[in-house]
């Protein structure tokens, strides 16, 4: 069995708002193994935003609160760390992308300002100075072959700070941040942005949406995460460019060895990028799988529900699947199972209480009264 | 239409570029192009005062008082034998000054003030909100006289205390700014990267809410060498003889028949410094309208 790089257990985070307490996580529980790509997919409310903004503790306090539960990284308890504790993982070990690049980024710096930031916060570049130094003085060096004296000089000051990289000194603000714009523009580089020495000298507003979802997901890969959660990164993209992005990411992935954790509304982004998947339901995760026998053989009726509503183009229909009824007002959620009020297979059991969650086959489990425990 | 005027395109630095079509735009109206000149002489002139005044701030010719305009005194001379044309030019650098450490300093105590209470909201905005809204409550100039009175009547004292009740009104100002700003969404994706609190107000909340600041302060230039010269006019301010304008117009109202000019030049000296002030001023809004710029 792998060991997971993250763990969720249990975890509720609820809005206490004037209208009532909103329950928008209800004791969720998922792993996401080293380098792979974990969906959690389900429609727009369902609680798919808090739980990434809840293990990054980025939950608006007041009104929300993480009331319970566990988010394990690497040994520590995420919820139990510091408020500096956690600043130090966020952007650095745990970084996050979100929908709209365009009001993500801030409007007043340029791109190269944005992700040295990044990087001036979370990396000791030190030695990165130093190593700056000494190409540079390779460069005068080659320049001044003919010229011996310079050369020697040149070389003498080469060894002393060859002798410094052990300690290095603390560098000056200005060789800092070259250093980090060094950084920042391989970091673009990374990202395939078309002309990083430029890019660094534009602000948000000179850019497509395309390349400033680039330009943040530079910024979110420029300390090389563990994991990168990103929050439905293609939404305000067109299509072509969704191609692009996620393209990019799944490449990235495998480049940095970083997790993905994938929230999307979009079963096509699922099937395409994800190695497993969490349906999530009214604040509930109630089916786990790898992504392949999720669409080929999905358990849960909620689940059943989605996959039919996808609009085929192989055949002539006249109308598209819906699942019937709403979304469940969450400060009010319906008793056991919160999707039994809709629900075509309704048992006697299912507003009772919550249905356990069970692992029907390896590695695909679900929350479902249709499947008894064997 | 923004990229059309910028000459040079990506090779000077982002600033220089945005620079370059803030001055573009400002040169679109007349009016302002003839505030910024009219600012920059009054600028000129208090810098190189000592060149260009004939004589001392203070320097009397006994045997040539109360003389009209004319070749020997361009602007005439007042009733002790001051050179009206000399003590404006000197005079012009006491009142920029006071106006530019009024403003300075009102600016940022407000912006540090008035940035911390709105990021961090809650009790510490409430306190601070209070504190503001007395020192609101108050007519500013009363509140003024009464400080300035208290301190001793000088110049300094008068500096600090216009710096006194100035500053709660921008604090308010950037208040009300940082509390839209902290909002959006760039905040919570600085504080996703790990950038501590201290850091996403200096770098990312301030600089977004600064701008209605600079134009108020711009505006306010103007504001406070009226005020100054106010109060210097009722004698709260510049002692006898000091060349300061609204104690030269005080000075010389009481010649106002005889010696006209004692009192008329100061006093239009006062007018297109804060006229011109005032039409920079609404130029630097209008170029920083985010709905104008692009």
């Amino acid at each position: 069995m792998r060991e997971p790089l993250i763990s969720v257990q249990n975890l509720k985070t609820y809005f206490h708002t004037y209208g009532g307490v909103v329950r928008a996580l209800e004791g969720i529980s998922f792993d996401i193994y080293p380098e792979e790509t974990f969906g959690l997919v389900g429609e727009t409310g369902c609680g798919k935003s808090v739980t990434s903004l809840s293990i990054m503790r980025l939950v608006p306090n007041p009104p929300g609160k993480i009331e319970a539960g566990k988010v394990t990284y690497r040994g520590q308890d995420l919820l139990q760390l510091t408020e500096d504790q956690m600043r130090r993982i966020r952007g650095s070990k745990i970084t996050m992308i979100f929908q709209d690049p365009m009001t993500f980024l801030n409007p007043v710096l340029t791109i190269g300002e944005q992700v040295t930031e990044v990087i001036e916060i979370h990396q000791d570049l030190a030695k990165e100075v130093v190593l700056l130094k000494i190409e540079d003085l390779k460069d005068k060096l080659a320049r001044a072959q003919g010229n011996t004296s310079a050369g020697r000089a040149v070389e003498q000051r080469m060894r002393q700070l060859e002798a410094e990289l052990e300690t290095p000194p603390k560098p000056r603000r200005r060789e800092l941040k070259k250093a980090a714009l060094k950084r920042a523009e391989a970091a673009l580089r990374l990202v395939r942005m078309p002309d990083p020495e430029k890019v660094v000298k534009q602000y948000p507003h000179e850019l497509s949406g395309g390349m400033r979802q680039r330009a943040v997901i530079a910024m979110a890969l420029s300390c090389n995460p563990d994991l990168l959660i990103a929050d439905e990164p293609t939404t305000s993209l067109d299509v072509t460019i969704q191609a692009q992005i996620l393209t990019l990411l799944s490449e990235l992935e495998k480049k940095i060895g970083a997790s993905v954790l994938l929230i999307t509304h979009d079963m096509g982004i699922v099937a395409e990028t994800c190695d497993r998947v969490g349906v999530m339901y009214a604040g509930n995760i109630i089916e786990v799988s790898e992504t392949k026998a999720l669409f080929e053989k999905p358990l849960h009726p909620y689940t059943r529900g989605l996959l039919r509503a996808i609009p085929k183009l192989h055949k002539d229909v006249k109308n598209l699947e819906t699942i019937p009824g709403s979304v469940p007002n969450l400060i009010y959620p319906p008793s056991g199972c919160r999707f039994h009020p809709r629900c075509p297979f309704k048992m006697e059991v299912c507003d009772k209480e919550f249905p356990p969650m069970l692992e029907i086959e390896s590695g695909h489990s679900v929350a479902c009264y249709l499947y008894p425990e064997k | 239409m923004a990229n059309t005027s910028i000459r040079g395109g990506l090779k000077e630095s982002p600033h220089m570029r945005e620079l370059r079509y803030t001055v573009h735009l400002l040169r679109q109206s007349p009016l302002v192009v003839v505030g910024i000149l009219l600012t920059t002489a009054v600028f000129v002139v208090a810098l190189t005062a000592p060149w260009i005044a004939p004589y001392g701030a203070e320097q009397r010719i006994w045997g040539e008082r109360i003389q009209p305009p004319g070749p020997a005194h361009w602007l005439g001379t007042d009733e002790s034998g001051g050179d009206v044309f000399s003590r404006l030019v000197w005079g012009s650098r006491l009142d920029l000054s006071i106006a530019l450490t009024v403003v300075g300093v009102a600016c940022l105590v407000g912006a540090s003030v008035g940035g911390v209470a709105g990021f961090l909201g809650g009790r510490v905005d409430e306190v601070v909100m209070r504190i503001t809204d007395i020192f609101l409550a108050f007519p500013a100039l009363i509140l003024a006289m009464t400080i300035a009175a208290a301190l001793g009547r000088n110049l300094t004292n008068l500096t600090i205390a216009l710096a006194i009740v100035w500053w709660p009104g921008y604090s308010r100002i950037i208040r009300g700014q940082v509390l839209t700003e902290r909002e959006k969404p760039y905040v919570e994706a600085a504080r996703a990267v790990g950038a501590p609190t201290r850091r996403i107000l200096l770098r990312h909340v301030l600089p977004n809410s600064i701008y209605p600041l600079l134009v108020n302060a711009t505006l306010d230039l103007g504001g406070v060498i009226l005020t100054a010269a106010g109060l210097s006019f009722i004698g709260f301010g510049a002692g006898a003889g000091v060349a300061e304008w609204g104690r030269m117009i005080s000075d010389g109202r009481n010649y106002l028949f005889q010696a006209p000019w004692m009192a008329t030049f100061p006093g239009l000296a006062i007018l297109i410094t804060a006229l011109s002030l005032n039409l920079v001023g609404d130029g630097l809004r209008d170029v920083l309208d985010p709905r104008l710029r692009r």
